[in-house]
């Protein structure tokens, strides 16, 4: 494909995320405005992750896409061929050899290294915002560092429910300073947002960048008392035996019968290769696709 | 032993197949071409380039019929297509006092220079199902007028000439760009207009449907509806002087509303604006409405908490695309969070049963 340039963006608009997201690694957590472009998925598809790839990936990146942890999910394989299409790209499921993942809603097992970038499609990157509609509100309470509106809604959560109700897309913050969504991952995966890697944050239609830089500071909300806890349904993988996966639950039959797989396709498929078997799987060979 | 559905690539090659086919259609029906399109469904053609924001009727035509008559994944198309475009520079503004108007109505005074132009209009047409369409396409003769230079003077300019309406602020001479910086809040009114002309026909209609109908209501006369063709004229710096690069269809619609005043200040009528490109008087009027509410604070009225009042609830809602996206995404697969969702209900459920359990012992 000649006729656009490499990644699919010009380099003006190119240059113009990236300075969105230096702006946001140089502010943790904090949400940069940027003039998000129309592209060819729709929004909420994943066009704001999909701008901040194609502003940081170069020739010689290896790019990994993960929809709800796993490679072959259909938006997933999408976003994939648009970047093998645009920019020739080296692709991977390996989490391992990608230099760039783009995910949705997950992070990999696997932690990830220092030479390895995150980037996070978000859908609504205001943690606040269903607590209060306007985005006008929502910077002022920002800027003020006013977050008690967030507080009483998990004070409310656990009057009402005896726990915090927030499953996924749990809220943190970074650094001490700026409350942040962390998109709609579980919250299983929370504990992983301090690692290596340089996580990017992209929402396109709602048009902000943020990030968290390497080894930053991130904490889950929660009260003394009502420690926050990361949890995963209380099974080992299915295929792999892992028990410290997130898993996905499939219904298996007409019975309301149920399976746990790994939602991480590459890191159950990496198990398996090891000789791990699950309580319903089969040793490895080589692709069953 | 159960394995979860791989196989998404092919899946997704099959689907694009079948719908190319579909699109097709019964291969025993001619085809439809795209000058077809442009010319017979030349108002799909104009929405879809007022709200893909990009005047061009063949690449509008191709979206159309790309997209099966789905105008809004048609204004998908153009908008994508529109931002991989290298920008030369800008026009001039165009000046719509010099538009070759197809259609020019006042509905403020029966007669003024330039006279009432009806032009092809639907307004007095009866709404009955022409079966002779269905069978043939024969036309009857239209009856042609002299073309007429004299001049078409804008309406509010007669309003103007007794400082009856009140006088725009000029603004700075080159307005923000909706398409390339972030929309931040509050805007401009340069910006809110980029965003209503470009946002949902639909949408803008309800809208302006809502002041009518008492919410935020600004009674607004339609003081001159018209279409035409303007001429776009380019600053070439080598050249010194500008020159034409092309021309439009458009349509504008200027409303008078009523009026403000004050201890200080004699009373003025106030306006409402409507631009669109293309034969798009719905919209252009509806605009025109919206613009108005919108202008509460800058004349110095109440806000009443209608929506059309509200622009953080007007400009982040009227964007089709955007809305589409983002609400044809939750039939993406959304399991690792309906699963996080499980766990809690499940864990809730257990705790709360076992408290009523307790307490019922």
């Amino acid at each position: 494909m000649t006729d656009y340039n490499f990644a699919y963006l010009d380099e003006q608009t190119k240059r113009m995320i990236r300075r969105a997201i230096l702006k946001g690694l140089a502010i943790p957590g904090y949400q940069v405005p940027f003039a998000s472009r129309e592209m060819p998925m729709p929004y909420g598809w994943g066009t704001g992750g999909v701008q901040v790839s194609a502003a940081v990936l170069t020739p010689d990146d290896t790019f990994k896409v993960i929809d709800q942890g796993a490679d072959d999910t259909t938006n997933a394989v999408s976003i994939r061929r648009f970047f093998q299409k645009t920019a020739g790209v080296k692709v991977t499921e390996a989490t391992e050899e990608a230099s760039v993942i783009q995910t949705r809603h997950r992070i990999p097992e696997q932690d990830l290294r220092d030479d390895q970038i995150l980037v996070y499609q978000v859908p609504i990157p205001e943690p606040l915002r269903f607590l209060e509609p306007s985005e006008v509100e929502t910077r002022k309470m920002h800027a003020l560092e006013e977050y008690g509106l967030m507080h009483v809604k998990l004070y409310e959560d656990i009057s009402q429910h005896g726990a915090i109700a927030t499953a996924y897309a749990y809220p943190v913050k970074v650094e001490g300073r700026y409350v942040m969504d962390p998109s709609p991952i579980p919250k299983f995966d929370n504990p992983k947002l301090e690692m290596a890697g340089i996580q990017l944050f992209g929402a396109g239609r709602e048009q902000r960048i943020y990030a968290i830089p390497p080894y930053t500071q991130v904490v889950s909300l929660d009260f003394d008392d009502y420690p926050f806890e990361a949890s995963k349904a209380d099974h080992a993988c299915d295929l792999c035996g892992a028990e410290d996966s997130y898993l996905d639950e499939l219904i298996v039959d007409d019975e309301g019968g149920r399976m746990f797989m790994c939602s991480d396709t590459d890191y159950c498929a990496g198990r398996r290769k090891q000789g791990h078997v699950g309580a319903q799987g089969v040793p490895y060979a080589e692709d069953a696709a | 032993m159960y394995v979860a559905v791989k196989g998404g690539e092919r899946a997704i090659d099959n689907a694009h197949a079948w719908l190319a086919e579909e699109r097709r259609g019964d291969s025993s029906v001619e085809e439809l071409s795209v000058a077809q399109i442009r010319e017979q469904l030349k108002l799909a053609v104009n929405r879809v380039m007022a709200e893909g924001s990009l005047y061009d009727p063949d690449l509008a035509a191709l979206a159309i019929k790309q997209s099966r008559g789905d105008l809004i994944e048609a204004i998908f198309l153009i908008r994508a297509y529109r931002t991989t475009l290298p920008r030369f520079g800008g026009s001039n503004p165009i000046d719509t006092e010099d538009m070759v108007c197809d259609r020019r109505v006042s509905a403020t005074f029966k007669d003024a220079p330039g006279g009432q132009v009806l032009g092809p209009t639907f307004d007095y047409t009866h709404r009955l199902l022409d079966f002779k369409l269905a069978a043939d396409g024969e036309l009857g003769k239209c009856p042609k007028a002299e073309s007429s230079d004299a001049a078409t003077p804008h309406i509010m300019s007669f309003l103007d000439r007794e400082d009856l309406i009140q006088s725009e602020p000029t603004g700075p001479e080159t307005p923000d760009d909706l398409t390339r910086t972030p929309l931040e809040l509050p805007a401009s009114r340069a910006l809110r207009l980029q965003s209503l002309t470009r946002g949902d026909e639909g949408f803008i209609l309800g809208m302006a449907y809502s002041t009518q109908r008492g919410y935020a209501r600004n009674h607004a006369f339609v003081a001159e509806l018209r279409i035409g063709t303007v001429a776009v004229e380019m600053d070439i710096p080598e050249l010194g002087f500008a020159i034409d690069i092309g021309e439009l269809t458009v349509t504008e619609c200027e409303t008078v509303n009523q009026f403000q005043g004050s201890k200080t200040q004699p009373p003025q009528f106030t306006r409402g604006y409507g631009l669109v490109f293309g034969m798009t008087e719905r919209k252009a009027i509806s605009m025109a409405l919206v613009d108005r509410a919108l202008r509460w604070k800058e004349l110095g009225e109440d806000n009443v908490g209608a929506p059309a009042q509200d622009e953080e609830f007007v400009l982040y809602h009227s964007d089709n695309i955007q809305a589409t996206g983002f609400l044809e995404h939750i039939k993406l697969p959304h399991y690792v969070d309906f699963q996080s969702e499980l766990e809690l209900i499940r864990k809730l459920r257990r705790e709360a049963q076992s408290t009523l359990q307790e307490a019922a012992e």
